[in-house]
């Protein structure tokens, strides 16, 4: 079928390949550490000059400041009417029932999906898949109206109580997956020993779904801890205000005139999802690979 | 959800629709949960158990999601303004005819959307498969690139945006040392969307992963028969990797748009809360939420929030009915 090749053509091709692979490998690390640069550079100069003094932000686009100015993050961490460990605490509140809430009330509807058999089944599990691309913008409304009535405006309630319902559908998603690639013989074989269903989702599911689990809380402590719109709308007492509220409070009251502490606010809300991002890469990669594809 | 880009999301072909057994087709119930019982008497404990596993989110589901979207349908067609509101029909569909802000949020949302999910992508797959060539370092690489679409919804990066591209930002100060003076481009009507469009491209970080993911699932077999019948690198990308591709590239442009629609907090801080300047990022989640929760006219901000629901299920539509023109599934799925 194939033409017999010349020798002297796969040697020279070899060699030719050879040389090209490594200087193609080169190149693109030049142009990978080169995009790399361009997409990390605002940050980091963003840290830097949270420790420039105010003429140097506006001069100097290097990351060295001349002088070590801790003094924008004393400034910036009392400028508010409450220190920001208050607005930290807030966040935390809002975040920590957020976490619980989704793992308690995802884990059980992703069981039942995954494991259970009931009428309807098919059709709630397409509902459910279906408010994942629900924009909030549509229920937001009577939302408001209704948590309003309720007297929780002004409260953390109206948003930790959705977490405690499953509303965060993407989550429910995730683990049925997950629980779908567990081996059945599993519940078979608690239910053998005994284990009702309740038995069998607290001792046998549960603990092998670590890995969706904590995929689950490092999303949801991200997308809580950066949520800003929902916050907005439910927190106007200054005394609930949170990360994010008080940021914007912050550019709003100073303008820009503090930018040094600005960026030094600014840097310590990004640092817990840094935290996160370093500890829980391995997670959310994964989240996103077993979600996307298997 | 929130205005988040990291919501992934690829139902497997076997869970789009219905999970695999149909719920109540199944005559017998399974063999591992006979006790020596009856089978109804089995089968009927467990719907009992999977309606308290399910409670939680079916009260959610009609509290929070079903209920508030009829609710939402209903206050559209009234002048609701906390409290108190009365049925007017179609006025406040009527009244988005002639109202020019409106058709400005529908217009910066359009291209916002067009340019920026475009772009996102189109970096997203060229880096994947850069890093796909499992070069050394790699892991470092993706981490650098996801990065940005982790912080990208927060309100700190917006702050930094509008310093970034502000009148004595950092790009100006660049731009400087090459002897340009640059606008102030958060301020500019003609700028302003570009640096949120640019603010949209940074994040591709997520999308990046997805193609990754994707590509790894492309069996090697491909290309080495590609190669053996003499393809070159150009051809094996375009006729290999991007039709094989083209499922993924699809559901991540789905996602994208359906997630830039709704882009809120970039927009609303960059642009102190108004939408402007001269209402040039005026989104329309922002101009809803300028009508609903700054002037509570409820029952209008209701009408545009149904306004913006058609807009995304019309695309997501177009969207579906276009792909089988040019998405690729293999012949086996």
């Amino acid at each position: 079928m194939t033409e017999t090749p010349t020798p002297a053509r796969p040697k020279s091709k070899g060699r030719e390949r050879h040389l090209s692979v490594g200087v193609r490998r080169f190149v693109f690390h030049l142009l990978l550490t080169a995009a790399a640069m361009v997409m990390i550079y605002p940050l980091l100069w963003m840290l830097s000059a949270s420790f420039k003094p105010i003429e140097e932000i506006f001069s100097d686009p290097g990351l060295i400041p001349s002088t070590w100015e801790w003094s924008n993050y004393t400034e910036g961490w009392n400028a508010l009417p409450h220190p920001f460990e208050k607005y930290i605490f807030n966040s935390m509140v809002i975040v920590a029932g957020s976490i619980i809430g989704n793992l308690v009330s995802c884990s059980m509807a992703a069981y039942a999906f995954a494991r259970l058999r009931f009428p309807m089944r098919g059709m709630l599990f397409a509902i459910m898949l279906g408010t994942i691309m629900l924009p909030i913008h549509v229920v937001i409304i009577p939302q408001y109206i209704l948590f309003n009535n309720l007297g929780w405006v002004d409260t953390f309630w109206p948003l930790i109580v959705p977490k405690l319902l499953a509303t965060d559908a993407f989550f429910v998603f995730l683990m049925v997956q997950f629980i779908r690639g567990l081996p059945k013989e599993l519940d078979e074989a608690a239910s053998i020993d005994g284990c009702g269903y309740w038995g069998t989702y607290l001792r046998v599911i549960m603990p092998l779904c670590m890995p969706a689990l904590a995929t689950t809380a490092i999303f949801t402590f991200i997308w809580t801890w950066n949520d800003f719109y929902s916050q907005l709308i439910y927190l106007r007492d200054v005394d609930l205000q949170t990360v994010p509220l008080a940021l914007r409070l912050f550019m709003d009251s100073t303008g820009t005139t503090n930018w040094g502490a600005l960026f030094a606010m600014s840097i310590v809300a990004l640092g817990p999802i840094f935290g996160f991002f370093l500890a829980g890469q391995r997670y959310l990669v994964r989240g996103i690979a077993t979600t996307g594809i298997k | 959800m929130t205005d988040n880009d990291v919501a992934v999301v690829r139902p497997k072909p076997r869970s789009s629709g219905a999970p695999p057994e149909p719920a109540a087709s199944a005559p017998s119930p399974s063999p591992n949960r006979a006790r020596g019982k009856t089978g109804t008497t089995i089968r009927s404990r467990e719907r009992w158990a999977a309606l308290s596993f399910l409670s939680p989110w079916l009260l959610g589901l009609l509290a929070i999601t079903i209920g508030p979207m009829i609710a939402s349908f209903y206050l559209s067609f009234t002048d609701y303004s906390l409290g108190y509101g009365e049925w007017v029909g179609g006025e406040n569909y009527a009244q988005m005819l002639d109202d020019p802000r409106l058709a400005q949020s529908i217009k910066v949302t359009a291209i916002y959307t067009f340019v920026s999910v475009p772009l996102q992508l189109a970096a997203a797959l060229l880096l994947a498969i850069i890093l796909d060539r499992g070069l050394r370092g790699m892991a470092f690489y993706r981490s650098v690139f996801y990065l940005p679409s982790l912080l990208g919804a927060s309100v700190a990066i917006a702050i930094m945006w509008r310093q970034v591209f502000g009148t004595e930002g950092l790009v100006n100060q660049l731009l400087a040392l090459v002897g340009i003076q640059g606008e102030g481009w958060v301020s500019h009507p003609d700028y302003a969307l570009g640096t949120l469009i640019i603010l949209h491209v940074w994040t591709f970080g997520s999308p990046m992963i997805i193609f990754l993911a994707g590509l790894r699932q492309i069996p090697t077999m491909y290309y080495e028969a590609a190669k053996v019948d003499g393809a070159g690198v150009m051809r094996r990308f375009f006729s290999v990797t991007i039709p094989l591709l083209t499922p993924i590239i699809f559901f991540n442009f789905v996602l994208q748009i359906i997630n830039s629609f709704q882009s809120f907090t970039q927009a609303f801080i960059v642009s102190g809360g108004r939408g402007g300047p001269a209402d040039s990022t005026l989104f329309l989640t922002l101009y809803l939420y300028d009508q609903g929760f700054t002037q509570f006219n409820m029952g209008y901000a209701s009408a545009i929030a149904w306004l913006l629901l058609a807009i995304i299920a019309i695309f997501t539509a177009l969207n579906f009915l276009m792909s089988k023109f040019w998405v690729f599934y293999g012949d086996n799925d």
